[in-house]
């Protein structure tokens, strides 16, 4: 009982969050609600029996990503947007655009409901399935055996985005 | 799941002795403002413009780096559980994986970048 | 009466929590005052026992000043956005066996995430007062912060890997035998790299520069008063205490000390007190350094000294064959 009475409080957040998230005006207020939604999709992960995925959704999206997000808000300094006038003479509010958003937003909620139909499993938690994603041990046992290719994979992948970090904060320095 | 209920029941206790506190003050204490005690406090002088105002990169970066060791870290908890039933060729996974992260410090440092500008 | 059993621990913990917390402000303004040859806080009960107390009315009964410029919603959240990750980190923390919230299997984990979500309620006090100083000080406490997360994650990680198991309970039991912090070089080395970031962490001095008094007054809550202060003062002193317990259990051997078992908790209090006194000791003895500097500790030194530091630890935890948990 308490379980759904959680199920149904997270959820709430995390959509209901996720929701306003879309609808301010003032971009940080955006970061703060989509932490919000982070945090409650953590919650929903425990549920899930999968409490290694919450802590590192935590720690790499709630934590890291959110700050390089609110970093970037401070960066831009964009407190408004000018939401009149924007939403007047953007192109992309012009007639035929504005049908052919309209039209890739219902193909997704199609999608979707094609997605969680073909889903035959959803009532069995993760970590049954799974057996890995609950223990950290044995997910530690996999990755370093079976997986350790993707995961030397991985390291290269980090280096890209952090060479491509310093080549870009090096361009800024030069050119002032 | 038990233990998490408990931290879910913790958590609200939290939330509910913030608002339980904030309310009583509001009961408790006075309420006398005027325009110039609401000014934003700027060491006694008039304040001007808004307090948000664009940051410099320098923030953006460390931002950056941190997400990068951030994943790392993320990579390194099962390593450190796993440790003892693999052995010596977790140890030597991991380090493979440090000396590639470790190229990338070693250019940031290089260039300068791991000091504030 | 079975289902009050999960309310009674976390109504304990709470509360014993914000009465530590409480009393840990007296002990660190008598330890200060001592190190400068003062006296202290002496006139409101003996010693000066029932300031804390005075204190806390004190702040419940003053005005709450609200600026017209701040951001109300951002601004009257941040506090209780602040204070839920500060208390929250106690949740996994036994303080003796079978003594806590809850045990979970991925303590230390769940201690690591929290204690670094403070920066939210933290950005969101300086950036919603809309005043100079606060939202300067929130952008370098943050900064400070995530500079330092990392060491404070890896060295936290040498007495897990030491114990081999996230579970909090265990890397306290792995301690019967040796503490960790007398464990050969590893345990020292990763013992001060540990307070270094916990020091720098907490944004105290000589890391205060998101405060520095002469610079930014009173740093990220220079707009708040009253209650809401006070709540965010509380947060802060609990986010130390809260670190100064992970101190003392990863290192000091936890509730382990002479006399009966139920003294336990009472050495875990002990020891973590004497890790904050530490802390304590650090800030009142060494001058503020610079930003650059701050930054420079980390990158450069602490994050690959940490790293290099756990490797170690593998291979000698491998080498020797020492088991876990």
């Amino acid at each position: 009982m308490p379980e759904t009475i959680a199920f149904y409080v997270f959820s709430a957040i995390a959509i209901g969050a996720s929701a306003l998230v879309i609808g301010q005006r003032n971009p940080m207020h955006s970061v703060l609600l989509l932490i919000a939604s982070f945090g409650a999709l953590a919650g929903l992960y425990i549920q899930l029996d999968a409490p290694f995925v919450a802590v590192a959704q935590i720690i790499i999206y709630a934590g890291a990503i959110m700050v390089l997000f609110l970093f970037v808000v401070m960066l831009l300094n964009a407190p408004q947007e000018d939401a009149a006038e924007w939403d007047r003479t953007h192109p992309l509010r012009q007639g035929v655009l504005a049908r052919f958003g309209s039209l890739l937003a219902l193909l997704l909620v199609v999608e979707l409901v094609w997605a969680l139909l073909g889903t035959s499993d959803v009532d069995r938690p993760v970590g049954e399935q799974a057996g890995a994603a609950g223990s950290v041990r044995a997910l530690g046992k996999v990755l370093f055996t079976e997986y350790v290719f993707p995961f030397e994979a991985t390291s290269v992948l980090i280096l890209v985005a952090m060479v491509g970090a310093v080549v870009l904060a090096r361009r800024e320095s030069d050119e002032s | 799941m038990g233990g998490y209920l408990s931290v879910v029941i913790y958590l609200v206790m939290i939330v509910a002795f913030a608002i339980v506190s904030l309310a009583v003050a509001r009961v408790l204490r006075p309420r006398r403002p005027f325009a110039a005690k609401l000014q934003t406090y700027e060491c006694g002088a008039e304040p001007f413009g808004q307090a948000w105002v664009q940051f410099p990169v320098g923030f953006y970066l460390v931002a950056l780096l941190f997400i990068v060791f951030d994943a790392l870290a993320v990579f390194l908890f099962p390593w450190v559980l796993a440790l003892r039933g693999l052995g010596m060729w977790a140890v030597v996974a991991m380090v493979v994986f440090l000396a590639i992260l470790g190229l990338g410090w070693f250019y940031a440092f290089r260039e300068r970048l791991l000091e504030w500008q | 009466m079975e289902w009050l059993t999960p309310l009674v621990a976390p109504f304990i913990v709470l509360n014993a929590i914000i009465g530590i917390v409480t009393y840990v402000t007296l002990l660190e303004r008598k330890f200060a005052a001592r190190m400068q040859s003062r006296v202290g806080p002496y006139r409101v009960g003996p010693h000066g026992l029932l300031q804390p107390i005075a204190d806390a009315i004190k702040l419940m009964m003053k005005e709450d000043v609200v600026p017209t410029a701040v951001d109300r919603p951002v601004y009257n959240l941040a506090p209780i956005v602040f204070l839920v990750p500060c208390m929250l980190i106690f949740a996994t923390i036994p303080f003796a066996p079978g003594l806590g919230v809850a045990d979970l299997n991925i303590g230390i984990l769940f201690f690591l995430a929290v204690s670094a979500m403070e920066i939210v309620g933290l950005f969101m006090a300086g950036w919603g007062s809309n005043n100079k100083y606060a939202l300067l000080s929130a952008m370098r406490a943050v900064n400070q912060v995530i500079s330092y997360d990392l060491p404070f994650i890896f060295s936290a990680l040498v007495p897990v890997l030491l114990a081999g198991s996230l579970r909090l309970s265990d890397i306290a039991a792995a301690q019967a035998g040796l503490w960790f912090v007398f464990y050969p070089v590893v345990g020292q080395l990763a013992f001060i790299a540990f307070i270094v970031s916990t020091v720098a962490a907490e944004n105290r001095a000589p890391f205060d520069i998101l405060e520095a008094e002469s610079e930014l007054v009173a740093g990220f809550r220079v707009e708040y008063s009253g209650m809401k202060f006070a709540i965010i003062q509380l947060a802060e002193y609990a986010h130390v205490v809260g670190a100064s317990f992970l101190g003392a259990l990863l290192f000091l051997g936890a509730w382990a000390g002479p006399g009966p078992e139920w003294l336990g908790p009472g050495w875990f209090l002990l020891k973590a007190m004497f890790v904050f006194l530490l802390v304590t000791w650090v800030r009142w003895s060494f001058v503020r350094i610079r930003v650059d500097q701050i930054l420079a500790l980390s990158w450069k030194v602490l994050l690959p000294a940490t790293l290099v530091l756990l490797i170690a630890a593998a291979i000698v935890v491998v080498w020797r064959g020492t088991p876990g948990v």
